[in-house]
C-alpha cells in the first residue's frame, strides 16, 4: 500500500479572492450594485426599540430628501428653514473654504491640504443638531462641523499656513486642528485612534453624571483597523453615550471598499454582532443625516447606548494634495453617484418650500466668498507657511506640562 | 505592607481622595486582579470607579485617554507589560502626543500600571521589561519602584501628574526583595525597612532616584528588582560601591547620577531587557558625555542578553549575582 495522498480532481482547486471595484480608469462608472431606497421608505422605530427590532436597518437606506426636494417620510426632523438656511451656509463655505485652500496649496503658501468636496452635509448636520456640551472626535474630513459652529475662518487659515499666528503653533500638519471650545478633538494623522476615545469620552461622562454625549467618525478604510473593533466593543459593553459613525465615501485614498470589507455587507451591519442599532443613511441628505445623529443621540442620552450610523458618501475630489485620483478610478465617476451633491439638494429643498432662490443663493455664495477671501488675506499678511512661523521654542512646549532638564538643554542647545 | 499592598493602598487613598481618578483592566473589577493590586477597592469604592474590561489592550488605554481628556484620572492597568503592545499605537501616537499637538487644549492624566520583569519563570510572554519602549516615546513618563514604600509614593504621585505615566512594576519583587539567589529562600517585605509604609497619603516627586548605599568605589545605576540583587552581592563582596536606584527613568534624575559618577569615577548600568537599545545604553552614553574625565575605567552594563526571555534557561539569561561579580570585578581592576 502506497502512502502517497489520494488525489480528488474532482475537487477544485483553491483560489485567492482579491475584490475589485467595477470601473477603473478609461471604464464605464456606475454605481448598480449599491442598495438603495426611496426617501421616506424606511419606518422610524422609536429610540427605545430593542437593537433586536432593527436588525433590517443596516441593510436599507434612510433617506428624507426625494428627487423633488420634498423632505418625505418618518425620519423628516422637521427643521425651520432658519436651520436649513444656516446649515446650507455652513456647507457652501466649507466648499468655498476647502477650494480656495486647496488652491493655495498649489500657488505654494502651504505644504498639504485635504478636501471634503461631496460630504459637507455630515459634519455639518451632525454640528448643528449636537450641542455645545457633545464632543465629537472628527476625521480629516470634517471642516464643515466647525464651519458650522463659526470657528473664526483666520485662525484655520493660520493652522494650515503653519505660521506666527497658527492656535497649534506650527506643531501640526496643516488642517490637524484642535478646538475643545467648538466641541472638535484634537486631530492625528493615525487613522482610527481615536475612536476608542470618543468612547472613552462618553463614559467619563456617564460617570460624572453629566449631560455630554459623544461622537466618533472614521472613513469606510479605518474600519478595518483595530480601533474600530476595540471602539465598538466597549462602547457595547457599557452602553456607553457615543454615537459611532463611519463615513463610507467608497474609497479610502486608492482602495475601493471591496477591500475594507464592505463587498457583501455594509458598515453599518458591522454593529450588528456587537449588539447595538446600526443604522445605513443618505450621507448627501442633509435632513437625514440630522435625523439619524438626533436619533441616535436621544437613545444616548437617555442611556440607552451607542448606535453606529454608516453614511453613504462619495468623495468627489482626491484623497488629498498628493493624490490623483484619475490613477485608480474613472474621471467622470463623481457624475454618476447616484445620491447627487449634498449642496444641490438642500438648495432645491429650501427653494422647494418656497424659502428660498437662485438670487439669494447667488448673494450668499458672493457674501461666503468674500468672508473666506479675506481670512486668507488676513493669514497671509500674518504669512504663509515657512514665510512666517511660529517662535522656534515653541517646539519644546507642551511635551510635558513642565519641561525637564533633557528638554531645557536641548533648547539651550539650540541657543533659545 | 508588601509591594502589592502598597499599590493597592496607592489606588485606594487616590480613589478616596479624588474623585475623577479610575481603576480599570482586565479581572481587576470584582476579582481584585490577577496579582490581587486591586484587591477589595471594587467592593469599597464602587462598580464605576473600579471595573473590568474586555481583553483589549489597545481599547484599555485608548478608552482611557478620552477619559483623561474628559478631565477624569483613569489609572489603567496591563495585567503584563509583555502585553502592552497592543496598546503601543495609543501610548505613542495618542497619549504620548496629545498635549503638545493639541497645544494644551487636551491633555491626558492616565497612568498605566504593568506588571514586568522576570525572575518567576514566566517564559518569553510574562517577563519582558519594556521599559526602554517606554522611555523612547517623547511625552510619556516612566516610573519603576524597588520597594513598598517607594511604590506606593511615586504611584500616588503618577496618579497625580498631568501627563501620562508609565507605572512598571517589578512583579518578582511584589511579596518580599530578590537577592539574586534564586536557590535561597525568599524574605519576605516585613523584614525591609521600606515595608514600614503609612496607610495615609503621601508622594514622592517623580525624577528623584535614591541612594541605597554610599560608596566611593563604583557608582552602580540599577531600578526596580536588580536593586536587591546588585544590594546583595555588593554586600557580600563588601565592595564599596554606591548604589543609586533611579525609581523614574523619565524623569531622569541626571544630576544624581552625575554626582555619584564624578565622585567613583566608574560605572557600572544593571538592567534585566536585552542590552541593544536597552536603557543602559542610554544611561552609559549620558554618563560618558558627562563624566568623562572623571571617568577610569570604561562604563559596564549587565544585562539580559539579546534574546527572547527563555523559560527553562532562565538563570542562565537573568543578571544574576556571578554576572554582576564579574563585571564589578573588572571596573575595579585598574
Amino acid at each position: 500500500m502506497s502512502n502517497a495522498p489520494v488525489l480528488r480532481p474532482n475537487r477544485l482547486p483553491l483560489r485567492l479572492h482579491i475584490p475589485e471595484p467595477v470601473a477603473r480608469p478609461g471604464e464605464a462608472a456606475h454605481f448598480g450594485n449599491l442598495a438603495l431606497a426611496e426617501a421616506g421608505a424606511v419606518a422610524r422605530p422609536d429610540i427605545d426599540t430593542v437593537e433586536a427590532d432593527v436588525r433590517h436597518l443596516p441593510y436599507t437606506l434612510i433617506r428624507v430628501l426625494d428627487d423633488d426636494g420634498h423632505a418625505v417620510g418618518p425620519w423628516a426632523p422637521g427643521l425651520d428653514a432658519e436651520q436649513l438656511i444656516a446649515g446650507l451656509a455652513a456647507m457652501l463655505r466649507t466648499r468655498i473654504f476647502d477650494d480656495r485652500l486647496f488652491r493655495a496649496h498649489r500657488q505654494g503658501k502651504t505644504s498639504f491640504y485635504m478636501k471634503c468636496t461631496g460630504e459637507e452635509a455630515i459634519a455639518v448636520a451632525q454640528s448643528m443638531a449636537l450641542g455645545r456640551n457633545d464632543m465629537c472626535f472628527p476625521t480629516y474630513r470634517m471642516l464643515g462641523w466647525l464651519m458650522a459652529r463659526d470657528y473664526p475662518l483666520d485662525a484655520l487659515v493660520n493652522q494650515i499656513f503653519s505660521n506666527a499666528a497658527d492656535p497649534l503653533a506650527g506643531r501640526q500638519l496643516p488642517i490637524l486642528y484642535s478646538a475643545r471650545d467648538y466641541g472638535f478633538y484634537s486631530l492625528s494623522g493615525n487613522l482610527g485612534s481615536r475612536f476608542g476615545h470618543a468612547v472613552g469620552w462618553a463614559m467619563a461622562s456617564a460617570y460624572r453624571g453629566d449631560e455630554g454625549i459623544a461622537l466618533g467618525m472614521v472613513g469606510d478604510g479605518t474600519t478595518a483597523e483595530g480601533d474600530f473593533h476595540e471602539a465598538l466593543t466597549f462602547a457595547a459593553v457599557y452602553r456607553a453615550p457615543v454615537i459611532l459613525c463611519v463615513t463610507n465615501n467608497q474609497w479610502a485614498i486608492s482602495s475601493f471598499t471591496g477591500i475594507a470589507g464592505a463587498e457583501t455587507a455594509t458598515f453599518a451591519a458591522k454593529a450588528l454582532a456587537y449588539g447595538i442599532p446600526g443604522l445605513r443613511v443618505d450621507g448627501n441628505d442633509f435632513l437625514a443625516v440630522w435625523a439619524a445623529t438626533q436619533w441616535a443621540a436621544e437613545r444616548a442620552r437617555a442611556n440607552l447606548g451607542s448606535t453606529l450610523i454608516e453614511f453613504v458618501t462619495y468623495r468627489v475630489a482626491g484623497h488629498s494634495t498628493s493624490d490623483d485620483p484619475t490613477q485608480y478610478r474613472p474621471k467622470d465617476e463623481a457624475d454618476h453617484w447616484p445620491l447627487g451633491d449634498p449642496v444641490d439638494r438642500l438648495k432645491a429643498h429650501l427653494i422647494a418650500i418656497g424659502v428660498w432662490d437662485e438670487e439669494r443663493h447667488a448673494a450668499l455664495t458672493k457674501q461666503l466668498d468674500d468672508e473666506v477671501k479675506a481670512a486668507v488675506k488676513a493669514a497671509e499678511a500674518v504669512g504663509t507657511l515657512g514665510a512666517s512661523k511660529p517662535p522656534v521654542g515653541e517646539m519644546f512646549e507642551c511635551v510635558f506640562k513642565d519641561a525637564d532638564w533633557r528638554i531645557d538643554e536641548q533648547r539651550t542647545e539650540l541657543g533659545l | 505592607m508588601n509591594m502589592i499592598e502598597a499599590i493597592n493602598s496607592a489606588m485606594d487613598v487616590m480613589l478616596a481622595r479624588d474623585d475623577k481618578v479610575v481603576v480599570m483592566g482586565e479581572d481587576v473589577g470584582f476579582f481584585g486582579g490577577v496579582f490581587r493590586a486591586t484587591a477589595g477597592l471594587q467592593k469599597k469604592h464602587g462598580k464605576t470607579r473600579v471595573f473590568d474590561t474586555p481583553i483589549n489592550e489597545c481599547g484599555i488605554i485608548g478608552v482611557a485617554v478620552g477619559m483623561g481628556a474628559y478631565g477624569l484620572r483613569p489609572v489603567p492597568e496591563i495585567q503584563f507589560a509583555d502585553y502592552i503592545y497592543p496598546g503601543l499605537d495609543q501610548l505613542v501616537s495618542e497619549a504620548a502626543r496629545l498635549r503638545y499637538r493639541s497645544a494644551n487644549d487636551f491633555i491626558c492624566p492616565m497612568t498605566v500600571r504593568t506588571p514586568f520583569g522576570g525572575g518567576i519563570f514566566g517564559g518569553q510572554t510574562h517577563s519582558q521589561s519594556p521599559e526602554s519602549i517606554m522611555t523612547h516615546i517623547c511625552g510619556v513618563k516612566t516610573v519603576i519602584p524597588s520597594n513598598p514604600y517607594d511604590a506606593k509614593g511615586l504611584l500616588i504621585a503618577a496618579i497625580e501628574d498631568n501627563d501620562p505615566v508609565v507605572f512598571l512594576e517589578p512583579k518578582r519583587i511584589y511579596n518580599g526583595p530578590f537577592s539574586g539567589y534564586y536557590d535561597r529562600p525568599v524574605e519576605p517585605w516585613s523584614k525591609h525597612a521600606a515595608s514600614v509604609v503609612p496607610e495615609d497619603y503621601y508622594r514622592i516627586e517623580l525624577g528623584k532616584a535614591a541612594t541605597i548605599r554610599e560608596g566611593e568605589a563604583v557608582t552602580v545605576l540599577v531600578y526596580g528588582t536588580m536593586v536587591h540583587v546588585a544590594k546583595t552581592i555588593i554586600d557580600e563582596l563588601a565592595i564599596d560601591a554606591e548604589i543609586i536606584d533611579l525609581r523614574t527613568l523619565v524623569p531622569l534624575d541626571i544630576e544624581a547620577i552625575e554626582t555619584s559618577v564624578k565622585k567613583t569615577g566608574r560605572c557600572l548600568i544593571i538592567h534585566e531587557a536585552t542590552r541593544t537599545s536597552g536603557f543602559g545604553a542610554e544611561l552609559a552614553a549620558l554618563v560618558q558625555e558627562r563624566c568623562f574625565y572623571h571617568l577610569e575605567a570604561p562604563v559596564e552594563r549587565v544585562t539580559g542578553f539579546d534574546t527572547p526571555y527563555p523559560h527553562s534557561l532562565e538563570w542562565a539569561y537573568f543578571p544574576g549575582p556571578v554576572r554582576i561579580a564579574t563585571a564589578l570585578n573588572k571596573i575595579l581592576k585598574d
